[in-house]
């Protein structure tokens, strides 16, 4: 009998085998996607080994995060994979110096010279390969496919990996506009690579012989391409090891190969055929309990139904919809009567353009003649491409055309939910207007596309597996938040032995309890409505509509066009705006429709926005990615009044007076509490004799300069900004940066206490401890209280005994105080003139309410400039908030920043002209308190609440869509 | 603050007052001093899937895991039909610094408004915070809640030690019990037999000592983190259980450390900020006495090889000073790097550091000191986890046994 070491490498999504021979050679090896279908999987494979080494017996090991359990459950020995994956690079590559192994869902680093280290990504990350499956369905390809296409890119647009929700946010808004497909794959790849510099090196630096495992990297050239130049590796030392997507296993068979435990493929079968799979998974009631509950429940929704006509004899007026959503693209065209001409319905494909021009062609071929077009609108993500590029009559927003249809379908609508693609969107009507607006946040997707690309991975067509849930015993309680959350969930739930049929449903009642109770936060069911309209392409899905039912415990309206609705209810306001004669593009024009899409940079200012300019061949551009009006080719002065402009310009300019001999460089950071704070200390260093040196203004750039200095992948993105900053002083060759930590703020009178968040207060600590390029002497960060004169005299005295300029230290101070008073009354001013001249343009006006640093451009996306760009002006919290006192609140009111919005939404709910807004960056935990009382406050008193999610990513688009509706419900409103 | 149900004096007799499940062990020594006082309370036990689920309803999506926990505990515990809403009360510590912890309270307060807005919440604070409550702490209270948090402290240290390496299986749950039933009736019943303290540690320690214990060699692995996801096993999934199945030792920080670092928090921000105050002043003369107890129990474990007494508090302090500075306060400020550095170097160099998904202070002080511990202790293998409604056990478990892979045998 012989005798061999087999190791087993169970990832998220492949099962891998290697055979060894005493010698440590590989003798076999088998790679397969498991489909879910773990346990069968492996057994699958040992009965092919067992086939070829008959007679043979082994010593086994089990590794990767899904065979824990099966391990565990067979009583294998098991291996931690980032482990296997070690003891393979000792055996095989002993010479590197890190390696870099990217799985289905883990990343991982080794890091073997200078104190090993081994690192996976935390879990919240993306960056995966799943991740780039995710990506390539987004973009309708193979993987492959992506990876040809990402060879010809002749650019690289930024796009967040941190999680496949953001990512698709960047890259959605770029399809649309009509990007190259061959750069976004390119800019996937390198999504991917720069989420595994700063998410998993955290302030180690990757160097010298580096090592790459893995599928992805074994099989992607282009995602290989990005590692070795943005790791500026040569050849000889980037290694792809040809048995890379089985190194793991290998190194799992050496580990197995010291055992004395041998078993033969029988008996190893028989183990894992029993093994006792812990059987501890939550579940729910069943959807349908029966055929008939199920046949009721559709002739009840049966009732929703549209009429329709036909295309080739009705005669006419027609009107034309077009909702260009995120994922799908839709199309009717209704009679005047609302009868369904025609309908389309399809996953965009990443082609918006081509999908529609092509639909309405074949409605030109196939219609009456004697059908007129009166009447055309657009709406959804594509609307500004597809109404110049087809010259569409109207664009309207989203939850204005949804708002349309579902009266449509019941009048007395006060309830509206719309799950998309990617968005969940509701809305309260009152009165006959929306009233209140929620949509998904960034981060708690979790739509549509999820279980369609979940279906995917498990080999499902999307139709398919929804059915299969309809009738699933006991459906998996999978919990109710994030994609990234589910899909571990989903991967338990399974190793747990749940079945499809049970993952299926319980994907449904997921989707369900993240949109009750994540996007709408209600508390109870019964707080939604009482006539609730349900549409969206998800809905169409039996499955999810069931679950909603159940979860709220009341019948809900399903139309039957439910994921036309967007479209339809364009095709109503086509309708309703009475025109003589549609100007939409005719079919001849058609016929020689043509356009070309390049990308160029914007010379219009210092942002350089990559703009995508689409030309259409019969004359006339579309321009996108441009930030202001500038880059729009359209020149318009904006005169609009807007705080966050001046209050900008104001703090960049406040450091142009310097001493003509300064005794020294002080480099200030422009960043965080900086933003306030910057007149305080250019007056105080300047009136001492010293330069102050801001670093330069925040960019993209900025984040990727300082991204390897980040021990936290988590927290919010003006915080990851300033190890850019630091960077930037440093090359700037100051004498010293200067960055107080201070626990407490100014004391404004108006809070319980006057603290800063923990990150504001503290982050110079975690700067030292993470810049190898900082020291005690290049970096000062004194403790210090503004608050207490006699503190920072004292303090500042300490700091700068060096330079001899002691007893000048209470003055500059004094002047450094009045300075900064000096400041806010200056913008406080401002704020009163931006607020009468709005008046007398009887504009609305926008309280764009965040913290100081949300006036930095790479912060807040130019989201201001969007707002006056809709006729709105904008001004600061902090220049309204003296105007009120503080309202009774429900929550310790204890920050200085914070306490600032409690005060100015209650001013805003004082005046009738004025809305606020509410920026929150993704991961600041105080917003978690904050958020919800701002929105009681201007709730309360019939304020509108909107909030904005903001983080790296810079998808403008959203928050069109955000700002486009409250402008249309503020109308309503009046 | 709006109007929200306060806690009556009428009601000490009549409402029965919950208590989330922080720290089993030395909330029950704290509950009989209560009790004593003739408050009717309950510690919690309920830890099923609905707890996540009435938190994740009733609390901000992006609010902090443990804030999430203990509403869901209340909530779930209060639609079980086991307690009269009109008879019962809840407690929650508060204590009120600059991390979004000291809105806990209100945050159960804004949830029971909208579902029992008869039911009070009380805060347990000691910084004087909401006088108005007939919930009060004397001084004596207070000093016996010292007490119980020194007998709890030594009880979860000799717990700990002894079931990783008991041969007997069950012999130190045995042992805990009957203290955790002896002390509890001491401080139930008024007795001042808990003042002797030398004489209770060295029965409690000789009584632990009599277990038998193999000589297994075993990895030993530090917890610290965030206060209540590092002690709760309802949050850190039974952390210390799992560790035990791995075959490690689980050494867990002492509480009293996180009452010390409270106290010396407020002192040194009095020096720090030329911001002396009387409350900076009590506290600092608080710490002394605190620092005098903790002394003599340092020193009675001395004798007993077996298990290792809890870090000088001044040592701790000291070894702050080496990465952070003790300006930090927020959360568990530079308490969290001073306990790494402590255990790394005591010889614990496996630890994890549990902490809510997103918390803040931890940015700072938990993943952002990592680097310089490694860096002063090369053999430390510090590891994060992330506790979220979300995150599931096979995760954080993969991670921690990455860790213990590489504390096996690089």
């Amino acid at each position: 009998m012989n005798r061999y070491s087999l190791g087993i490498d169970i990832g998220s999504t492949t099962v891998k085998t290697v055979i060894i021979d005493s010698e440590k050679t590989i003798i076999h090896s088998n790679y397969q996607r498991h489909f879910s279908k773990v346990r069968e999987t492996v057994i699958e494979q040992l009965r092919d080994i067992q086939n070829k080494f008959s007679d043979s017996e082994f010593t086994v090991s089990i590794t990767g995060s899904a065979g824990l359990g099966l391990a565990g459950g067979a009583e294998i020995s098991f291996v931690q994979e980032v482990h296997s994956a070690f003891i393979a690079v000792k055996e095989r590559q002993p010479d590197v110096d890190a390696v870099i192994e990217l799985g289905g869902e883990d990343a991982k680093i080794i890091f073997l010279t200078g104190g090993v280290e081994q690192r996976m990504n935390g879990s919240c990350a993306g960056g995966t390969g799943a991740f780039i499956d995710q990506m390539a369905t987004l973009l309708g390809i193979q993987s492959d496919e992506m990876d040809r296409m990402a060879l010809k890119a002749e650019k690289v647009y930024p796009i967040a990996s941190r999680c496949g929700v953001f990512a698709k946010s960047d890259i959605q808004p770029l399809l649309n506009q009509g990007a190259k497909r061959e750069d976004i794959s390119a800019s996937i790849f390198q999504a991917v690579v720069d989420q595994t510099v700063s998410g998993l090196a955290q302030g180690r630096t990757i160097e010298g012989k580096v090592l790459f495992l893995g599928g992805p990297l074994s099989f992607l050239k282009g995602l290989r391409k990005a590692f070795v130049n943005t790791l500026h590796l040569d050849e000889e030392n980037a290694i792809f090891p040809e048995e890379a997507p089985v190194f793991v296993a290998y190194g799992c068979a050496v580990f197995a190969s010291s055992s004395e435990d041998y078993y033969t493929v029988d008996r190893l079968i028989e183990k894992i055929m029993n093994a006792n799979i812990n059987d501890n998974i939550v579940t729910g009631e069943p959807l349908f309990r029966s055929q008939d509950e199920y046949d009721r429940f559709i002739s009840r929704h049966k009732k929703y139904d549209l009429k329709y006509a036909d295309l080739h004899t009705y005669k006419g007026n027609a009107y034309l919809g077009i909702d260009a959503g995120s994922t799908t693209t839709k199309l009717v065209l209704i009679t005047e009567n609302g009868e369904l001409l025609y309908s389309y319905y399809s996953s965009s494909m990443g082609q918006p353009l081509d999908n529609i021009s092509g639909q309405l062609k074949k409605i030109y071929h196939e219609m009456n003649p004697e059908i007129t077009i009166k009447g055309s609108a657009v709406t959804g993500y594509g609307e500004d491409l597809i109404k110049a590029g087809l010259s569409i009559d109207f664009g309207i927003v989203e939850t204005v055309a949804h708002f349309k249809s579902a009266s449509y379908f019941c009048p007395d609508v006060d309830f509206i939910i719309d799950i998309g693609g990617q968005d969940i969107k509701c809305f309260k009507i009152k009165n006959g207007a929306i009233d209140s607006i929620m949509l998904n946040e960034a981060c708690s997707s979790g739509c549509g596309s999820f279980i369609q690309t979940f279906a995917m991975a498990m080999g499902y067509d999307i139709s398919e597996f929804a059915q299969l849930g309809l009738y699933a015993k006991k459906p998996v309680d999978l919990g109710s938040r994030c994609t990234v959350f589910m899909n571990s969930s989903v991967k338990q739930a399974q190793k747990d032995g749940a079945s499809v049929e049970d993952i299926s449903a319980g994907l449904s009642s997921s989707i369900i309890k993240n949109a009750i109770y994540k996007v709408i936060r209600a508390n109870s069911p019964d707080e939604l409505g009482k006539n609730i309209v349900v549409q969206g392409g998800t809905f169409l899905n039996d499955a999810v509509l069931r679950a909603f039912e159940k979860e709220i415990g009341r019948n809900v309206v399903r139309p039957s066009i439910s994921g036309l609705m967007g479209a339809f209810g364009c095709a109503l306001y086509a309708k309703e705006a009475e025109k003589e004669k549609s100007s939409v593009i005719n079919a001849k024009q058609l016929e020689n429709f043509k356009y070309t899409s390049k990308s160029v940079h914007c010379g219009g200012c210092t942002a350089n926005c990559s703009l995508n300019v689409i030309s259409f061949d019969g004359g006339g551009k579309f321009i996108s990615g441009n930030k202001c009006e500038k880059g729009s080719g359209k020149i318009k002065t904006n005169n609009i009044p807007n705080i966050y402009d001046y209050k900008y310009t104001s703090i960049i300019n406040y450091n142009q007076n310097q001493p003509e001999k300064p005794i020294a460089k002080v480099g200030l950071p422009l960043a965080l509490s900086f933003y306030e704070q910057i007149p305080f200390w250019h007056t105080f260093f300047t009136t001492l004799g010293f330069e102050t040196v801001i670093s330069d203004e925040s960019s993209r750039h900025t984040y990727y300069a300082g991204q390897h200095t980040i021990p936290s992948d988590t927290v919010c993105y003006p915080a990851k900004l300033v190890h850019g900053h630091i960077e930037n002083l440093l090359d700037k060759g100051v004498d010293f940066i200067f960055y107080p930590c201070m626990s407490y703020n100014i004391n404004e009178g108006h809070s319980d206490n006057n603290f800063n968040c923990p990150v504001v207060a503290y982050y110079p600590e975690l700067l030292i401890a993470n810049n190898p390029r900082l020291n005690k002497k290049n970096f000062k960060y004194p403790y210090m209280d503004l608050n207490i004169r006699k503190n920072v005299i004292k303090v500042m005295t300490e700091l700068l005994k060096d330079y001899n300029v002691s007893e000048n230290i209470p003055i500059a101070s004094d002047k450094a105080f009045r300075a900064m008073m000096n400041f806010r009354k200056d913008m406080k001013k401002k704020a009163v003139e931006a607020i009468n001249t709005a008046r007398k343009e009887k504009r609305n006006i926008i309280v764009l309410a965040g913290r100081p640093y949300h006036i930095d451009k790479e912060i807040n996306h130019g989201i201001h400039r969007l707002i006056t760009s809709l006729g709105m002006a904008v001004v600061t919290e902090d220049t309204v908030a003296y105007l009120a006192e503080t309202p009774e609140l429900n929550v310790l009111n204890q920050w200085t920043y914070h306490s600032r919005l409690y005060r100015a939404a209650e001013y805003v709910t004082t005046q009738s002209d004025m809305q606020m807004i509410q920026l929150v960056s993704f991961g600041c935990g105080i917003d978690a308190v904050t958020t919800d009382e701002v929105r009681s406050i201007l709730e309360s008193k019939g304020k509108l609440y909107t909030q904005l999610k903001i983080d790296e990513i810079n998808n403008l688009g959203a928050a069109k869509i955000r700002l486009r509706s409250l402008e249309a419900a503020m109308k309503n409103k009046k | 603050m709006s109007e929200y149900a306060k806690f009556t004096d009428d009601m000490v007799k009549t409402h029965k007052i919950l208590v989330p499940n922080m720290l089993p062990i030395h909330f029950k020594l704290i509950i009989s001093i209560l009790e004593a006082s003739g408050y009717k309370m309950e510690l919690l036990q309920n830890e099923s899937r609905s707890v996540v689920d009435e938190g994740l309803k009733n609390v901000h999506n992006d609010a902090c895991y443990p804030a999430l926990l203990v509403v869901g505990q209340f909530m779930d515990a209060l639609k079980s039909g086991k307690y009269d809403p009109n008879k019962t009360a809840l407690i929650m510590s508060q204590t009120g610094g600059g991390c979004r912890a000291s809105n806990y309270i209100h945050l159960i307060r804004k949830c029971m408004q909208k579902n029992y807005p008869q039911i009070p919440v009380i805060s347990l604070n000691f910084s004087g915070l909401e006088k108005d409550s007939a919930f009060k702490v004397s001084a004596p209270m207070f000093l016996k809640m010292l007490y119980a948090v020194l007998y709890g402290d030594l009880l979860m240290i000799c717990y700990n030690k002894c079931r990783a390496y008991e041969l007997v299986k069950g012999s130190a749950f045995k042992l805990l019990k009957k203290w955790q039933t002896i002390l509890g009736n001491i401080f139930r019943t008024g007795s001042n037999r808990y003042l002797n303290t030398k004489k209770m540690y060295n029965t409690i320690l000789s009584d632990f000592d009599k277990i038998e214990l193999s000589n297994a060699k075993k990895i030993k692995v530090g917890i610290v983190g965030e206060i209540y996801v590092k002690y709760s096993p309802l949050a850190n999934n039974h952390l210390e259980d799992f560790l035990i199945s791995e075959n490690c030792e689980p050494v867990v920080p002492s509480l009293l450390e996180f009452v010390m670092y409270c106290a010396v928090g407020n002192m040194t921000d009095g020096l720090l900020y030329n911001n002396v105050t009387k409350s900076s002043v009590i506290n600092g003369i608080g710490y002394k006495l605190i620092y005098g107890k903790q002394k003599e129990l340092i020193n009675v474990m001395k004798n007993y090889n077996k298990f290792d007494p809890p870090h000088d508090f001044e040592h701790l302090r000291h070894l702050a000073d080496k990465y952070i500075n003790q300006g930090v306060v927020m959360g568990e400020g530079w308490l969290i790097p001073a306990e790494m550095a402590s255990l790394v170097e005591s010889g614990v160099e496996n630890v994890i550091s549990a902490q809510p998904f997103g918390c803040l202070p931890n940015h700072i002080v938990a993943k952002g000191m990592a680097r310089t511990i490694k860096t002063a202790y090369p053999n430390a293998n510090i590891v994060a986890i992330d506790y979220d409604p979300g995150a599931t056990r096979v995760n954080q478990e993969n991670r921690i046994k990455l860790m213990l892979a590489n504390a096996g045998g690089i």
